[in-house]
């Protein structure tokens, strides 16, 4: 025991003290290293995304080229030619070869965008107007990155670019396509705003579900259920569920409710569904313990005034245990947010442009979005999954921001 | 009147209102029995068409069916060693990443840091915790790979941008958080009492966590350790986008390897008809993997009930 206390000894001993230490916080700052790399690394890739090069053009809506009789007379309008000659009036000469290439820097969707908003407003026929066109993806990763990005690109259409720039029709503008539109096949068409709709939705769908049934479901086991092998059983059942990993109820989702039930694939009904038989056990854990902590005198006063128990419950248990309850809801919700496996196999990572109007129509949601365009292999592609990777996270932070602020400005000490 | 009434008996209202608590129960039991039901269904569809031995020891995984029936060489193999392989190495990886990481960062949390560091890792560690997985996902597959794979032609090694190291290391990023949280909780229930006295005997800091805490801890600490490797092999979305598709039976971690979940997705994503050997494995694979991960978790609670005993 003494040679513990040798000079020699107490200083290896003290080293390896301090080596321990260190030990202990390189991996906390790993830990911190990581997720900044992480952050940084996503918003670098992402932020670009917030502009999109876009051309500004005079069209002539000339009643020759369309006619504004019917709703179907407009559909058939020569379109092409009105925005061929509108890009022929900023084209610097009237060389054929300069004519294509003016036509390759605007998107192919442009016409059927001109068409619609004719449709919406016929009163437009007979006009001139100045029209915002988004530029091709290639022009778009040229402004943003130089030529590097853009290697398709021919020198005669760099030029051009170039004097279009230079004359300010053509610059970088804040990208409004990407957070009102759904998927394109096109990069610069492409937005998120279908998939967030369509996680809305599936969002809504999982907390109808869930949180009545995994209320019901915690007070019943916390406050009615007589302790036995059955109430065992279910609070084995629960814990086990909430194990289980989450493929496993894609699993279950496309056998139970695709196969049997026939619900209709990739809606957010269906998703909704499968993250609702997810997200239910941390509602009911979380109700659990929430219910928990309230203190038996609640209980006492309540049922010393004469309350039956159900009304002991629901008119003071649930009501002192709310932002407890809320709070794993909301954790619990925001988990089904960002959840993607299960929905894959219930296929909701089909290609979907239009924007989803019901929970019974066809949509992505924010992750399977952001798995989709990750595989997709043109850069411009990269750009929209960080930035909708940044989307989610902000949804993200004040779903978990909201559940803190409940907690500890709701929660009473008992 | 009014009061003997109710205490004689519950209301019409009151008995609905319990039976349709019982009702969400049922909810949660009929989830755990859809679960197994449809895999077990599932699954013996698939056994009657390839035999249990060869699904669990075949040496070939190639799921990719016949288009036509006169078609050479696409009869498909449903060995499934290749894939139980893959998801063990990328385990490994993340857990050798992950479990001695985030215990670290949870002793030195809970015994050395301050309270203005606590203040700024707790936060940290649990944003950690909400990245969605499809995040960690995209960060292999945009920062991670790349960077290994680069470091990788420097060095002369020869990395594949699908590396079950890249995706092993992404994976155990993930899971530090929940190693930390878990063993923290499994710290801080070591009673005071024997801090104390390892301390008052003239231990140091150091050899007071390493000789009585961390022993006393250990039951809670190895389920922690049991939790994560069930998430790490449930774990799909990293796996997916950071792993490959082809089931290679290499012990070379820097060589494309393939996961039971990964085939699960590819095996189900697209729509398919619902009888053939190929969709029907992938409910095979789920199988194996709801039963791996079902009896990790019941070890695991077990091992913590046990330790609570003790202590309490």
């Amino acid at each position: 025991m003494t040679d513990l206390l040798q000079p020699a000894r107490i200083k290896r001993r003290h080293r390896a003290e301090r080596r321990f230490r260190r030990f202990g916080l390189a991996a906390i700052l790993l830990a911190a290293t990581v997720l900044c790399i992480l952050l940084v690394s996503i918003i670098s890739k992402g932020y670009p995304v917030l502009q999109q090069a876009k051309l500004q053009i005079q069209v002539h809506l000339d009643p020759a080229l369309i006619s504004g009789a019917s709703a179907e007379s407009i559909r058939r309008g020569n379109y092409r030619k009105i925005i061929s000659d509108a890009l022929a009036t900023i084209a610097p000469d009237r060389n054929p070869a300069t004519r294509r290439a003016m036509r390759a820097l605007i998107n192919p969707f442009a016409e059927l965008t001109l068409m619609e908003d004719v449709l919406r407003n016929p009163l437009m026929i007979g006009e001139k107007r100045m029209v915002t066109i988004n530029a091709a993806d290639d022009i778009d990763q040229y402004l943003k990155y130089g030529s590097k990005a853009a290697p398709r690109l021919s020198a005669m259409q760099i030029r051009l670019i170039e004097s279009l720039q230079q004359r300010g029709v053509l610059r970088l503008q804040f990208n409004d396509t990407f957070f009102t539109s759904g998927d394109s096949r096109e990069p610069e068409m492409a937005g998120l705003y279908g998939a967030l709709k369509g996680s809305m939705l599936t969002l809504l769908i999982t907390f109808v579900l869930s949180f009545p049934v995994g209320v019901m479901a915690a007070v019943y086991l916390q406050e009615f259920a007589r302790n036995g092998r059955w109430k065992d059983w279910i609070e084995v059942n629960i814990s086990n569920l909430a194990a289980v990993p989450s493929i496993v109820f894609g699993l279950l989702g496309l056998s139970l409710f695709v196969k049997f039930f026939d619900v209709p694939r990739s809606t957010p009904l269906l998703g909704g569904m499968v993250l609702a038989l997810m997200t239910m056990p941390t509602i009911i854990i979380a109700t659990r313990s929430a219910l928990q902590s309230i203190p038996d005198s609640i209980r006492q006063a309540a049922q010393g005034l004469g309350a039956s128990p159900i009304q002991v419950v629901f008119h003071h248990i649930i009501p002192c245990a709310l932002p407890g309850i809320l709070t794993g809801t909301i954790i619990g919700m925001s988990r089904a947010l960002g959840e993607t496996a299960p929905l894959l196999l219930i296929g909701m990572v089909a290609f979907i442009a239009q924007i989803p109007d019901s929970v019974l129509s066809a949509s992505s949601v924010l992750p399977v979005q952001i798995y989709i365009w990750s595989n997709d292999p043109e850069h411009a592609f990269m750009e929209k999954t960080a930035a909708t990777i940044m989307v989610l996270m902000v949804f993200l932070m004040v779903m978990n921001a909201l559940a803190i602020y409940l907690r500890s400005k709701l929660e009473k000490q008992w | 009147m009014f009061v003997t009434r109710r205490r004689r008996g519950k209301s019409v209202t009151d008995r609905i209102i319990i039976a349709l608590m019982v009702m969400a129960c049922l909810v949660a039991v009929l989830t755990t029995l859809g679960i197994v039901l449809s895999l077990i269904f599932n699954a013996i569809r698939f056994f009657e068409i390839i035999p249990l031995g060869d699904f669990l020891f075949g040496l070939q995984w190639s799921p990719q069916l016949a288009m036509r029936p006169d078609q050479a060489g696409s009869s498909g193999a449903f060995g499934a060693i290749p894939i139980f392989w893959g998801t063990f190495m990328i385990t490994v990886i993340a857990i050798a990443l992950a479990v001695p990481t985030g215990l670290m960062a949870a002793i030195y949390m809970s015994e050395y840091a301050s309270q203005r560091l606590r203040a700024v890792a707790k936060p940290m560690l649990e944003l950690l915790a909400g990245v969605p997985t499809v995040v960690y996902g995209f960060f292999a597959v945009a920062t991670v790979a790349p960077f290994l794979s680069q470091t990788g032609l420097k060095l002369g090694l020869p990395i594949s941008t699908e590396s079950a190291l890249s995706a092993g290391l992404v994976m155990g990023i993930m899971i530090i958080p929940f190693v930390s949280s878990l063993s923290d909780d499994v710290i801080k229930a070591v009673p005071q009492r024997l801090r104390d006295g390892a301390l008052g005997l003239g231990a140091t800091k150091f050899e007071m966590i390493w000789q009585v805490v961390l022993p006393a801890a250990l039951p809670g600490l190895v389920s922690a350790v049991l939790l994560a490797i069930s998430r790490a092999i449930g774990e799909t979305m990293i796996v997916v986008m950071a792993a490959g598709m082809a089931a290679n039976l290499t012990a070379n971690p820097l060589a494309s390897l393939t996961t039971v979940t990964v085939q699960i997705v590819s095996l189900l994503v697209g729509d398919q008809e619902f009888d053939s050997p190929k969709t029907l494995a992938a409910f095979a694979l789920g199988l194996t993997l709801f039963v791996i991960t079902l009896c990790l978790n019941i070890i695991a609670v077990k091992i913590v009930r046990r330790y609570r005993e003790k202590y309490d």
